[in-house]
């Protein structure tokens, strides 16, 4: 029982900090988020086209999230990075472009066409045209 | 003493599954009638040895007995005791030890139960399974022993991901196991018929209820773990096309395939070589799985440990089983007579076009999840996800869509098309007002189609029953009718819910609100919580629609063993869709973040498996209940 009882007292002391730290003015030490981090756009098609963006781009400190749904300091700075440029008018295409220059293919969810993916995207179309193939030998030509 | 007890089990049920693979050999190559017939008792020993094993494991971390690494590793004595309970499997060693498990019992259930297969065949499939369990055995006690022990034993346990302390845990991976499992006595049985040139519909019957006992956990296990996801990661998504995803994903559409296939072979003595394949592709998907989600080569919630050396193991244990099952296939494919053919118009060819699309989906969500890793041995890193994934199976998904809303209108052997047009008539009217209604409020192309297609596929599901007497209808017959209609009530949650959510995140004040979809949102303070082994900052939320008004209570959640905090949703649950709450930080400036969604009939995603696993159960009870009539009927004769 002693074991619950000093975890239950280490819980409250925990909250107890955290209610004072977050009291009047939080004193984290790290930076806060920037504005756009978890702030939407005010232009609704804006920020459709920015949240699509962000659905397609990867956390790179996450386990195989995107960055729009991680709650991770790095993915929040880039979804403010992806609106504040779309914000600013550029295509979501061009913000793509930029951030896989600075980052690589490996931030984007969408690999893009190359001699490298091309077998990836080629494998779809080449599925089915040797499921097709395969099919055929089970079907009996009709008589009449 | 219990943890030596329980590594003296699974020593010794390692030993019988090496015996019982030993007899089945001499019994059916020398053909040793009296050493084959030991083999059935003995499949049920190690059956009981495997659960005792796991029972003794379990007991060790009710009771925290922390002289053992594995308790140490991944428990702590201050959890809830289903957490406890739970945490047995919630770790790599605990989760292979669970694996063999319900592998030795599914091997005792077929020994006990199985009399409809002839003995020979019975063997060879027994003999098979140990082969199977022997890897696993040999896994277990080589590279990832559950029970050894710690000296000296350490005062307290370092604690279970808190991600993992959720219900969701105690049913989850027994649930996927069960079908990984499932698929591999499916593949037994294969294998036994191939050994004893056996195939045919007698083999295919005998082996329809493991496919779809398999099928039916996978599809729960599936959703379960969809809807885990999607109120514990606090962003609202309930798939992300993740590698770990996927592993359960692939034997899956494998196990749908085979389930459709074997029932032409049953049936209809057809599609022999490609339902054997079948069982094996499935197979190799659930020790894809495994490997993937167990080898470390993945990070995620599902790989606990990265160790090269298991990787290495769990790679070459694939290797040997598909390898071998394959060489097999070769060897003996010639020897299987093609069945009977079949016009391409007729129930079979529908059968046909569904398990064809089902493969090429399975083909490409298996290169979509390889890619990356192959590519990486290459030194190249990229990702494929949700955009590749849609922009490839999504058309090929709604292909097979409108092929289930024919195939079962078809007529088995031929059907003449003019006939088949009038049969569809009213799923296509039901397609077209859908799609006509659907332009007003153009969601998109792909949740478009899949709207319209549902709505299609609905009517046409339960066409079957039309003009049927309904009490004579066989129920089996209901089950095939009760899936296809919920794929139909999933896929229009799936296209809801990406077609109309909507989102607004919000820093606000006590006392504040914000507006999402019909709601208005209004923080009315934040307090302490503190819960049995964590502490939380909860928010009070009143959600108010028209003149109702509820209270939600999303948290943020900080676990002490480890160190880690979490997000508890607030999910509240309306007829119509779903209002999803998150509490964020703070800003420093006395305003809190809130993420809210108003999700339009996303819970449609989830009542949909569960309609398609019951109608798997339907399936499986009118089945069983056929055959005991029909043997009751042939034992009269």
């Amino acid at each position: 029982m002693s074991g619950r009882l000093s975890l239950a007292l280490a819980a409250g002391a925990t909250v107890a900090t955290l209610l004072f730290c977050t009291a009047p003015a939080a004193a984290q030490p790290v930076t806060p988020p920037a504005h756009y981090a978890n702030v939407q756009l005010a232009d609704p098609a804006k920020e459709a086209s920015a949240k699509a963006l962000m659905e397609t781009l990867r956390c790179l400190v996450c386990q195989g999230q995107s960055i729009a749904d991680s709650d991770a300091d790095m993915a929040a700075d880039m979804r403010a990075l992806v609106r504040e440029r779309i914000a600013r008018g550029e295509t979501p295409a061009s913000v793509r472009d930029w951030l896989v220059s600075r980052y690589g293919d490996y931030v984007t969810y969408d690999p893009p066409l190359s001699g490298l993916t091309w077998p990836l995207w080629l494998a779809p179309i080449a599925l089915l045209a040797i499921g097709a193939w395969i099919a055929r030998s089970s079907f009996r030509r009709r008589t009449r | 003493m219990i943890a030596e007890a329980g590594l003296a089990a699974l020593w010794l049920a390692g030993a019988l599954a090496a015996l019982q693979l030993a007899m089945a050999v001499i019994g059916i190559a020398r053909g040793r009638d009296d050493v084959a017939a030991a083999v059935r008792p003995v499949a049920i020993v190690q059956g009981v040895l495997a659960a005792l094993a796991m029972a003794l494991l379990i007991n060790l971390f009710l009771n925290s007995d922390m002289s053992v690494k594995l308790v140490v590793e991944n428990s702590h004595s201050a959890k809830p005791w289903l957490y406890k309970f739970a945490g047995a499997w919630g770790n790599h060693e605990g989760s292979m030890l669970l694996w063999v498990t319900i592998l030795g019992l599914a091997g005792g259930a077929v020994a006990i139960f199985e009399r409809s297969l002839p003995e020979r065949t019975l063997v060879a499939t027994l003999g098979a399974q140990a082969t199977i369990a022997l890897g696993f055995y040999a896994f277990l006690l080589f590279s990832s022993n559950p029970f050894a022990r710690l000296t000296p034993a350490a005062p307290d346990g370092l604690g279970l991901n808190p991600l993992l302390q959720d219900p969701g845990l105690a049913f989850h991976p027994p649930t996927l196991y069960t079908g990984y499992v499932g698929l591999s006595v499916a593949f037994s049985f294969a294998v036994g018929a191939l050994v004893t040139r056996d195939v045919g519909p007698g083999f295919a019957k005998a082996m329809r209820p493991w496919v779809l006992i398999a099928w039916i956990f996978l599809t729960l296990g599936i959703t379960a773990g969809s809807y885990w996801a999607y109120y514990e990661l606090g962003w609202g998504g309930w798939w992300f096309w993740d590698p770990v995803e996927n592993a359960s994903l692939m034997p899956w559409l494998a196990a749908t395939a085979l389930l459709h296939s074997v029932t032409v072979l049953a049936t209809r003595d057809g599609l022999r070589a490609w339902t054997i394949m079948l069982a094996v592709v499935a197979f190799s998907m659930s020790m894809i799985g495994t490997f993937l989600v167990r080898s470390g080569i993945l990070t995620s919630v599902h790989a606990f440990a990265v160790d090269p050396e298991r990787g290495a193991f769990i790679l070459a244990l694939l290797a040997i089983y598909i390898g071998g099952a394959l060489a097999l296939f070769a060897a003996r494919i010639g020897t299987v007579r093609a069945g009977t053919t079949f016009d391409p118009v007729s129930r079979e060819g529908g059968l046909v076009a569904n398990n064809l699309l089902l493969s090429v989906i399975l083909g490409i969500v298996l290169i979509g999840t390889l890619y990356p890793i192959v590519a990486a041995s290459f030194g190249v890193q990229l990702s494929v996800g949700p955009p590749f994934f849609n922009k490839a199976a999504g058309p090929i998904a709604l292909a097979l869509v409108a092929v289930m809303a024919v195939g079962p209108l078809l007529r088995w052997r031929r059907d003449e098309a003019r006939a088949v047009v009038g049969r569809v008539a009213l799923p296509i009217a039901a397609t077209v007002v859908a799609a006509v209604a659907l332009l007003f409020v153009w969601p998109g192309v792909l949740p478009w189609a899949g709207l319209s297609l549902a709505a299609g596929l609905a009517v046409a599901s339960v066409a079957p029953l039309w003009k049927r007497n309904l009490r004579r209808t066989p129920m089996f017959t209901y089950g095939m009718v009760l899936a296809h209609l919920g794929i139909a009530v999933s896929l229009a949650g799936m296209a809801s819910d990406s077609a109309f959510t909507r989102e607004t995140l919000v820093a606000v004040r006590a006392g504040e609100a914000a507006r999402v979809g019909p709601y208005s949102v209004t923080l009315d303070g934040i307090s302490p919580v503190i819960g049995e082994n964590w502490s939380a900052l909860e928010a009070q939320l009143t959600a108010t629609r028209g003149d109702d008004s509820t209270r939600l209570h999303p948290q943020l959640r900080f676990f002490a063993n480890p160190p880690t905090s979490t997000n508890e949703s607030a999910i509240l649950t309306a007829l119509d869709g779903q209002l999803y709450t998150v509490l964020g930080q703070p800003d420093g400036q006395g305003r809190w973040q809130l993420r809210l969604w108003w999700k339009p009939f996303v819970t449609l995603i989830w009542f949909g498996g569960v309609l398609i696993a019951l109608g798997g159960a339907l399936s499986l009870v009118g089945r069983l209940r056929r055959e005991r009539r029909s043997a009751v009927r042939a034992a009269w004769a």
